[in-house]
């Protein structure tokens, strides 16, 4: 590689390093708590979770004809 | 002129000392914000209970190593492709192949179903993405209405469909993303950063706005602006190949999976690596993964031809499933996230509930 193109990438990496510099960022802990609000939040429509009632699943036969 | 050599090696050496002197500050902004572990933060969060999920419905066919699979928004189709050239659309319900074309090259490493369900995209060592309409037409022959839409100057390793079926985002060997227009096959956008090949991709999930993460040979993960074309927010704590990518649900993070034999989750407003999913005894690296519907879990494919179910929240690992019988290459959860498919050198695809 020629210096010249050296010189040029190295000026998109600084520049690339000043624009990722630049975002804002919020706490771990509070990124976190939501990261885990979600979940619990859709929890209970996450059926490989919690698990749908048989008959629901198409995937799954159900395993006999009674209701509960 | 000896001056200007001078000169030249003085603005390289100042740049690369300012690169280096920016990434020591990324660190430092990052690490500032590190002020516990997320899963210091899910401790209050009710443990998982004892996971029953089996292999419901096996879809054989593929005369070689099936390289990777999308569902269908109907929550029942599914494409496989593999390597001896085949792309096959299957109902899984019936585990029936509905639609079987053959590619003009081997080692088929991406296909995307189009979210109207009409059609299917493709492609591997042709450099290429093709896009081909599905018809019910018995008499009309798929490969016809074959378009070439991407072209790469290596392997195809990634591609999806955007909202529509009228745009798709492809990764390529050649180190570089790419946005086409499907009807004129016209490059949109094409994202350069990557310092080796790009091997995943995945967009965010539609609420969160056009950008999309890549990840790749150079062990970074990126993430992009759509329209602009520019990576605005980089990791690399990876120690080997990136396989694969996944959003999380809500969009405000993502996962990764690794040659290094770890999964990590990179929270993007945090900007960081918040988790990793490993363990001693798993050696071999994770090629594909995806989340269920609710985040909770992570589904991770690996090398060792096991999936480990991982709790996201509290970092353990919850399942080990095995049936396959060599490499599990593809993972993916359907829509609706009732089930998730498996593929793998092994020649098969599994449906697991």
């Amino acid at each position: 590689m020629s210096s010249g193109a050296s010189a040029s990438a190295l000026q998109r990496l600084v520049e690339q390093l000043k624009l990722e510099a630049g975002v804002e960022r919020i706490k771990v802990s509070q990124a976190a708590a939501e990261l885990q609000q979600y979940c619990v939040q859709n929890a209970c429509k996450d059926a490989l979770l919690v698990g749908i009632p048989a008959g629901s699943n198409p995937f799954r036969e159900p395993r006999s004809c009674a209701l509960l | 002129m000896a001056t200007d050599g001078l000169h030249e090696n003085e603005t390289l050496a100042s740049l690369k000392s300012e690169a280096e002197s920016l990434k020591g500050k990324l660190e430092e902004e990052r690490a500032k914000l590190h002020d516990v572990e997320l899963h210091q933060v899910a401790e209050r969060v009710e443990a998982l209970g004892q996971f029953v999920m089996k292999t419901r419905r096996t879809l054989k066919g593929h005369g070689n190593k099936v390289l990777c699979m999308d569902w269908c928004k109907d929550k029942r189709r599914i494409v496989s492709s593999s390597q001896d050239g085949k792309v096959i659309v299957w109902d899984s319900f019936t585990t029936n192949k509905e639609h079987a074309v053959t590619m003009p090259c081997t080692w088929v490493m991406a296909c995307a179903y189009a979210p109207s369900g009409c059609a299917i995209a493709c492609g591997g060592l042709d450099n290429k993405c093709s896009v081909y309409p599905l018809t019910f037409d018995k008499n009309e022959n798929m490969a016809a209405k074959k378009k070439s839409v991407a072209m790469h100057t290596n392997y195809l390793s990634a591609c999806s469909f955007t909202n529509s079926d009228m745009q798709i985002l492809t990764a390529s060997g050649d180190g570089t993303c790419a946005l086409w227009d499907v009807e004129s096959g016209q490059l949109l956008q094409s994202f350069h950063g990557h310092g080796a090949d790009v091997l995943c991709l995945d967009l965010a999930p539609s609420e969160t706005g056009n950008t999309f993460v890549s990840g790749g040979c150079d062990k970074k993960a990126m993430v992009w602006d759509m329209r602009s074309g520019q990576c605005v927010q980089a990791f690399e704590t990876h120690e080997s190949d990136i396989n694969s990518v996944r959003y999380y649900p809500s969009g405000d993070a993502f996962a990764s999976g690794s040659d290094d034999a770890t999964c990590r989750l990179y929270d993007l407003r945090a900007d960081r690596e918040v988790a990793i999913y490993s363990k001693e005894s798993i050696i071999f690296g994770a090629s594909s993964v995806d989340f269920s519907l609710s985040g909770r879990l992570l589904f991770a494919g690996y090398n060792d031809y096991t999936i480990n179910v991982w709790d996201v929240l509290k970092g353990a690992r919850v399942s080990i499933l095995f049936g396959h019988e060599n490499r599990v290459s593809t993972l993916r959860v359907s829509p609706d996230g009732t089930a998730f498919c498996s593929g793998s050198w092994d020649h098969t695809l599994r449906v697991w509930a």
